[in-house]
């Protein structure tokens, strides 16, 4: 029987396309607690490959006929044994290629819509980590925003396109995951923007935001408006782009809120977080639709694979929304603080510039799941 | 920690450091220390998940620079090849015996003397796992016998040795003293 590699980008679109995949996830129980392959059409069992060393025998009557069986690994060598195994006792299957580390680190871009002048927005779809990140194009140029270490991605995806990056933005110092930010910015000659009260301490230089700035990307004007919405981090900033679009970083996401401790400071946080939704997004047009950036669980994307809604939807519908008394949404927050996630400290301090981990390091940091929101 | 032989797994990716340290596995006896060179770093979750469903023991990680010293203890007779169980004593009901007075026989504990010394069931006689074959003249085979170390996996590889001496009243009791809620004590043999 055969075996097929299956890229990350094609079980991304099985996903999108909820078609059923049996996942057969063979790392240790405790990283496959941690993170897995998500999806509405996926069912998942987990047996580590060293109890499987001895034979798949007792796998075989769990392992169903009528679809894609993956096998899964954390860098594909023991999937491909696995797959291997099994092929030899008479089953078609497929393996993950790259493994959860090129799952990771897949990107999906998914166009959003069109802009003034024939211009387009996309988002990039980090199925892996939950982490959304933006490209505007108009007229031969382009502005990336909240862009992630795998920077070559958007960096074909813009010649692909014949446009030139110009402008990279990040709507706050992330703690999730490493920023691509700086280091696209300075391989394409962009100039690479932050909010300047998250970067007190980096040690680069960049472009403060400043609230109310306006923007030119390409031949056309088109107003990206930085919106001061601390909460999040001190600086987090959310962008208005055409009167359209609300990039709202991770203040406010589409089933959750941002959470305010990264920094450990969640009870002196939690006020601007209330602040920046209940007063600054409750006065913004209810039309505008939210562009997070991230989202934690399948139930936030919509059937085109975009993760999006109109702020409007939201005020009704988020239940992070809801809280009309300010001390029970204190608790809410406070209460509720997911645990950090892995390595936020050496993240954040590799987003300033203070540390500088290798390739292999950087995905150390990052594997795992997201944890920014408060449910 | 000092080991009785080395795999070599430096370079190698998963699933290899695991495939070749089970394949040692199967060479060597019980109680044998393994030392597993490795540079993969999913290799310490990895080997210490496996030990722990086959029924070795994980002792420890050394580092140096890159590469990653494992450190495995190969496991009784109930873990690969399985041949007849000591009967289980489940520690509940033991504890319940310990408490009431109600245990007829020996407890004899099998870990190691820093072990035992930081922490035993008082009236516990204490003879380590690798004593036991040549101090098994001291005991007496018509007493029940039951075994305890940290687990119950030394606990029953003692009490293979002990039958294979002609014992027949033995129980291992597991868990041990890892779950091992009632009073201890605290000194010297």
């Amino acid at each position: 029987m055969t075996v097929k590699a299956l890229a990350s980008g094609e079980v991304t679109k099985k996903i999108l396309h909820q078609e059923n995949v049996f996942v057969l996830d063979v790392r240790n129980e405790r990283d496959f607690k941690d993170w897995k392959i998500e999806g509405a059409s996926i069912t998942h069992h987990n047996v580590p490959y060293f109890e499987l060393l001895d034979g798949v025998e007792d796998l075989l009557p769990i392992l169903p006929n009528d679809q894609e069986v993956l096998v899964v690994c954390a860098k594909e060598g023991s999937s491909v044994m696995v797959a291997d195994m099994l092929s030899e006792a008479g089953r078609d299957v497929a393996y993950l290629k790259g493994g959860m580390k090129a799952w990771s680190e897949h990107l999906e871009p998914v166009k959003i819509g069109n802009v003034t002048g024939g211009g387009e927005l996309y988002q990039f779809v980090r199925m892996g980590k939950g982490c959304l990140s933006y490209m505007l194009l108009s007229q031969g140029e382009a502005a990336l925003f909240d862009a992630t270490r795998i920077i070559d991605v958007y960096i074909d995806f813009a010649q692909q396109k014949k446009a030139t990056i110009t402008h990279v933005f990040d709507t706050h110092l992330h703690a999730d995951h490493i920023s691509g930010g700086r280091a696209i910015a300075e391989k394409v000659n962009a100039t690479y923007h932050l909010p300047p009260k998250d970067a007190t301490d980096v040690l680069f230089n960049y472009e403060p935001l400043v609230e109310g700035q306006t923007y030119t990307i390409g031949s056309t004007t088109i107003a990206i408006q930085p919106l001061y919405s601390p909460g999040h981090t001190l600086g987090s900033t959310s962008f208005i782009i055409e009167n359209t679009y609300l990039l709202s970083g991770d203040i406010l996401f589409i089933d959750s809120i941002g959470r305010p401790d990264l920094a450990g400071k969640a009870e002196d946080w939690v006020g601007d977080l209330r602040e920046t939704l209940y007063e600054r997004y409750k006065a913004l047009a209810p039309s505008l639709i939210v562009l997070p950036a991230h989202f934690m669980i399948m139930e936030e994307m919509n059937e085109d694979g975009s993760i999006q809604k109109p702020l409007g939807q939201l005020f009704k519908e988020n239940h992070g929304l809801q809280v009309e008394n300010e001390l029970t949404f204190r608790q809410m927050v406070t209460n509720h603080l997911p645990p950090q996630p892995n390595a936020y400290q050496d993240i954040r301090e590799t987003n300033m510039g203070k540390q500088q981990p290798d390739e292999e390091q950087q995905r150390t940091m990052e594997i795992g799941p997201n944890r920014c929101a408060v449910r | 920690m000092k080991a009785d032989s080395v795999v070599d797994a430096k370079g190698l990716a998963c699933p290899m450091p695991i495939v070749k340290t089970k394949k040692k596995m199967k060479e060597v006896d019980e109680g044998h220390i393994l030392e597993i060179l490795a540079t993969d770093k999913g290799s310490t979750a990895d080997l210490k998940a496996w030990a722990k469903s086959t029924g070795h023991e994980y002792l420890g990680l050394e580092s140096q620079g890159e590469v990653l010293h494992h450190f495995l203890r190969k496991g009784g007779a109930s873990s690969e090849q399985k041949g007849q169980q000591i009967p289980v004593q489940p520690l509940e009901q033991f504890q319940h015996m310990v408490l009431t007075n109600a245990l007829d026989g020996l407890i004899l504990d099998v870990r190691e003397e820093d072990e035992y010394k930081a922490g035993h069931i008082p009236g516990a006689l204490h003879i380590a796992l690798d004593k036991i074959e040549s101090r098994a003249v001291e005991l007496s085979k018509t007493q029940p016998i039951y075994l305890i170390c940290h687990s119950g996996r030394r606990s029953e590889v003692a009490g293979q040795q002990l039958k294979d001496q002609g014992f027949t009243k033995l129980w291992n009791v597991v868990p041990g003293m890892m779950h091992y809620a009632g009073v201890i004590e605290k000194k010297g043999e």
